[in-house]
C-alpha cells in the first residue's frame, strides 16, 4: 500500500516532468508556471473553495471508475452516464415542484438512477449478448449526448437562451451559503459534500459489505466467483450499474450545485475522462481516490492562473495529465524499482 | 429535390472521406491485435500537422501545391504519435485501453497548446486560402447526372482514399504479409509457434494506423475547415472505430459503413443549407451510427466478431 502510493507519486513527478520540458520548448519558465499553479489556488479562501468545486465531480467519476474496475470492468462510460445524470437532475429541479430538501434529494436521487441505468445496459450487453464494456460504453458515451442535447432541445430548452435549459428551481439546487461564505462566496456547495460521502460509501461497500465481496471476487476471478455461488452476469450488471449512478451524481452536483442549468454541448463533460486517471492514479482505493482527485481538481482550476500569471497556455495541463496516466499504465516498470510485487495471475 | 440529393451525395462523399482513412487505420491496427482506441488522437495530431505545415507552405510560395506535403505531413504526424501507443501496448505491455486514452489526451492537450505557441496565442491555425484540395473532376465520369458532380468531381484525397480502400483489401487478404498481420491479431501465440515476429508486425499494424487517421485528420482541414482548432476532430476517431467494427473489421466493410455513417455529417450539413431540411431531427440522425453498432455487437442486427488476440498484450517469456 505504502510502496504503491510511492509508485503513484513517481508516475506524478514525471508526468509533471514531461509537463515542464513542453514549456521548457514553448519558450515558458516551467517553474514560474507551476508556482502559478499550485500555489495561487492557496492564496485565497475563494481560490481553495472553487478549487474544490473543480474537484467534485472527479472524485465521483473517480470512484465511478474504480468501483468498475475493481468488478474487473473499464467504466469508459462514466462521461455519458455523467452527461444524463446531468439531464436528469435538470429535469426534476426544472419539472418539479417540491419543498426545499427533498427537491433536491429527488433530483440527486434521480441523477444517479439515469446514470445507473446507462451503466447498467453496458453490463447487460457485456454479460448476456457478449459486447466488451469498453467499446459499448464508447458507443453509449456519444449515445448519451446526443439523447440529453435531444431532450433539453425537446422539454427544458429556455426560448430565450437556445442553447441551454431553463434554470433549476431554487429549492433544488446543491447551494450552501455556509460553505460558500467560508471560501469567500466560491461556488462551492453540498455537492462537496456529497462526493466525499459517496467516498466514504464506496470505501464501506468495497471493503466490508457482502456485495462489494462479491464483486471484487468477481473483478479478481470470475472463475472462482461462480463457483463460489457469485452469479457472473449479476455482478456484472451491478458494478456497471453502481458505477454509473456515482457518475449520475457527478452530473447533478455540477447541474445542481454549480450552473443551476444544463447546456447543450457539442462535446462529452472532460470530468468523465478524468474519473479514469483519477481512478487509477488513486489505485482504485478511496483514500487515493480522494488525493488523485483533489490533485487533478488543481490542476484544472490552477491552470487558469498559470495561464495568467506565466503566460502558458491551459492546454500544458492536459498533456500533464495524460503523461501521469502513462506513466501510471506502465507502472510495473518501475514498480520493479521499489519492490512492489504482484499477485501471480 | 434531386438537386438537393446531388448536393447531399457530395456533402456526404467529402465528411466520410476522414471516416474511410481512419476506420482503415482502425482495420490495420485492430486485426494486428492493438485496440484502435486512439484513431481520434491520430486524427487530431494529423489535422494539426497538416493545418501548421500547409501555412508554412503557403507563406513560403507553394500556392496550391502546399496542399500535398501538408496532406503526407498530417499522415506523418499521426504515426509519429501512434509509435507511442505501440511502444506502451506492445513493448511495455501496457492496457491498451488506458495508453489510447493517454494519446487521445496527449493528441488534444500538445496539438491546441503548439498551436497557441506558433500563433502567438491564437486558439487557432490561420485560415488556408491556397494551400487547400481543389476538386477534380474525372472526365466523362463527372457528366453522369447527379452522380458525376457529387462523386467524380470531388477531392483528391477522396479518390485516395477509394484507392487506399482497395490497396488495403489485396494487402491484407492477398499477400503473406497480410495473412501475417491478420495471424498476429486473431491468435498471436500460434502466429509466434509459427515463427512469426508478433511484435514487430503489431507494431507495423500500429503504425500504418497511425499514418491513414493522420491523412484523414488532414483531410479535414484541406476538404473543410481550412484550419485547425479545438473543435476541428471532435468524435470523427469514435465514429471511424465505430464504422470499423460495423464494417466487420474488413476495409470494404470499413469503407461502406464510412459512406453510411457520413450522412450524419452530411445531413447536419445540409440542414444548414436547405430550409425544407430543417424538421428533421438532428440529434437522433447523430446518435443514429452509435446505436446502430451497438445493435451490431449485440447480435441483433447481424452478427461482428473483433480478432480473438485483441486488446492481449503478447508476451514473448508467457506459454
Amino acid at each position: 500500500m505504502v510502496r504503491e502510493f510511492f509508485v503513484s507519486l513517481i508516475a506524478l513527478f514525471l508526468g509533471l516532468l514531461v509537463g515542464a520540458a513542453v514549456m521548457l520548448f514553448g519558450g515558458y519558465n516551467p517553474l514560474e508556471a507551476y508556482r502559478a499553479l499550485f500555489w495561487s489556488v492557496l492564496t485565497s479562501p475563494y481560490q481553495l473553495g472553487e478549487m474544490l468545486r473543480e474537484s467534485t465531480p472527479l472524485l465521483l467519476t473517480g470512484i465511478s471508475v474504480a468501483l468498475a474496475y475493481r468488478a474487473g470492468l473499464f467504466n469508459i462510460g462514466a462521461a455519458g452516464q455523467m452527461y444524463l445524470g446531468g439531464v436528469a437532475a435538470a429535469w426534476v429541479g426544472i419539472a418539479w415542484e417540491l419543498p426545499p430538501v427533498l427537491h433536491a434529494g429527488l433530483a440527486v436521487t434521480t441523477a444517479a438512477l439515469a446514470g445507473a441505468l446507462w451503466g447498467a445496459l453496458a453490463g447487460y450487453l457485456k454479460a448476456w449478448r457478449g459486447v466488451h464494456e469498453v467499446i459499448s460504453t464508447i458507443m453509449l458515451n456519444w449515445t448519451a449526448l446526443y439523447l440529453g442535447n435531444g431532450l433539453i432541445r425537446a422539454y427544458l430548452l429556455d426560448p430565450n437562451q437556445r442553447q441551454r435549459s431553463h434554470f433549476v428551481a431554487a429549492s433544488a439546487t446543491l447551494d450552501s451559503p455556509t460553505l460558500a461564505s467560508l471560501f469567500g462566496q466560491a461556488r462551492l456547495g453540498y455537492g462537496f459534500v456529497l462526493a466525499l460521502l459517496a467516498l466514504v460509501v464506496y470505501a464501506v461497500l468495497l471493503e466490508w459489505h457482502t456485495l462489494g465481496f462479491a464483486l471484487r471476487a468477481s473483478g479478481l476471478s470470475p472463475g472462482a466467483a461462480r463457483y463460489a455461488g457469485i452469479p457472473p452476469g449479476r455482478s456484472i450488471v451491478l458494478a456497471m450499474g453502481l458505477a454509473g449512478a456515482f457518475a449520475g451524481v457527478a452530473g447533478a452536483t455540477e447541474v445542481l450545485g454549480v450552473f443551476h442549468y444544463m447546456g447543450i454541448a457539442a462535446a462529452l463533460p472532460n470530468a468523465g475522462f478524468d474519473g479514469i486517471a483519477v481512478a487509477l492514479l488513486g489505485g482504485n482505493t478511496a483514500p487515493g481516490i480522494l488525493l488523485a482527485g483533489l490533485f487533478f481538481g488543481l490542476l484544472n482550476y490552477g491552470a487558469g492562473s498559470m495561464q495568467f500569471v506565466a503566460g502558458v497556455p491551459l492546454e500544458a495541463v492536459r498533456i500533464v495529465v495524460a503523461a501521469v496516466l502513462f506513466f501510471v499504465a506502465v507502472r510495473y516498470v518501475f514498480e520493479r524499482w521499489v519492490g512492489v510485487r504482484r499477485p501471480a495471475e | 429535390m434531386i438537386e438537393a440529393l446531388g448536393q447531399f451525395l457530395a456533402i456526404t462523399t467529402v465528411y466520410a472521406t476522414p471516416l474511410i482513412w481512419a476506420s482503415l487505420g482502425g482495420v490495420f491496427s485492430e486485426r494486428s491485435g492493438v485496440i484502435g482506441l486512439a484513431l481520434e488522437g491520430y486524427m487530431i495530431f494529423g489535422a494539426f500537422a497538416a493545418a501548421s505545415s500547409a501555412v508554412v507552405l503557403e507563406a513560403s510560395g507553394w500556392g496550391a501545391w502546399g496542399a500535398w506535403p501538408a496532406f503526407f505531413l498530417g499522415g506523418l504526424a499521426g504515426m509519429l504519435l501512434s509509435l507511442l501507443h505501440a511502444y506502451a501496448s506492445i513493448t511495455l505491455r501496457a492496457d491498451q485501453v488506458v495508453s489510447g486514452f493517454v494519446v487521445n489526451f496527449l493528441a488534444f492537450g500538445l496539438s491546441v497548446y503548439l498551436v497557441k505557441v506558433f500563433f502567438h496565442g491564437a486558439g487557432q491555425t490561420d485560415t488556408l486560402r491556397h494551400a487547400v484540395f481543389g476538386r477534380w473532376g474525372i472526365p466523362l465520369l463527372e457528366r453522369i447526372p447527379v452522380l458525376g458532380p457529387s462523386v467524380f468531381a470531388t477531392y483528391p484525397s477522396t479518390y485516395l482514399a477509394f484507392l487506399a480502400v482497395l490497396g488495403a483489401y489485396l494487402l491484407l487478404w492477398h499477400t503473406p504479409f497480410g495473412l501475417h498481420l491478420r495471424a498476429a491479431g486473431e491468435s498471436a501465440g500460434a502466429a509466434a509457434t509459427a515463427g512469426l515476429p508478433v511484435q514487430r508486425i503489431r507494431y507495423i499494424g500500429v503504425l500504418v494506423s497511425g499514418f491513414l487517421a493522420g491523412l484523414g485528420g488532414a483531410t479535414v482541414v484541406l476538404t473543410t475547415t481550412g484550419n485547425f482548432s479545438h473543435a476541428t476532430i471532435s468524435g470523427q476517431g469514435f465514429i471511424a472505430l465505430a464504422a470499423m467494427i460495423f464494417g466487420k473489421w474488413h476495409p470494404v466493410g470499413a469503407f461502406l459503413a464510412s459512406l453510411f455513417f457520413g450522412i450524419g455529417t452530411g445531413l447536419k450539413n445540409l440542414i444548414q443549407l436547405t430550409p425544407w431540411a430543417r424538421d428533421i431531427p438532428l440529434d437522433a440522425i447523430l446518435l443514429f451510427p452509435y446505436v446502430l453498432t451497438l445493435l451490431v455487437l449485440a447480435g441483433f442486427v447481424g452478427r461482428a466478431e473483433a480478432p480473438r488476440s485483441l486488446g492481449q498484450a503478447y508476451d514473448p517469456e508467457v506459454r
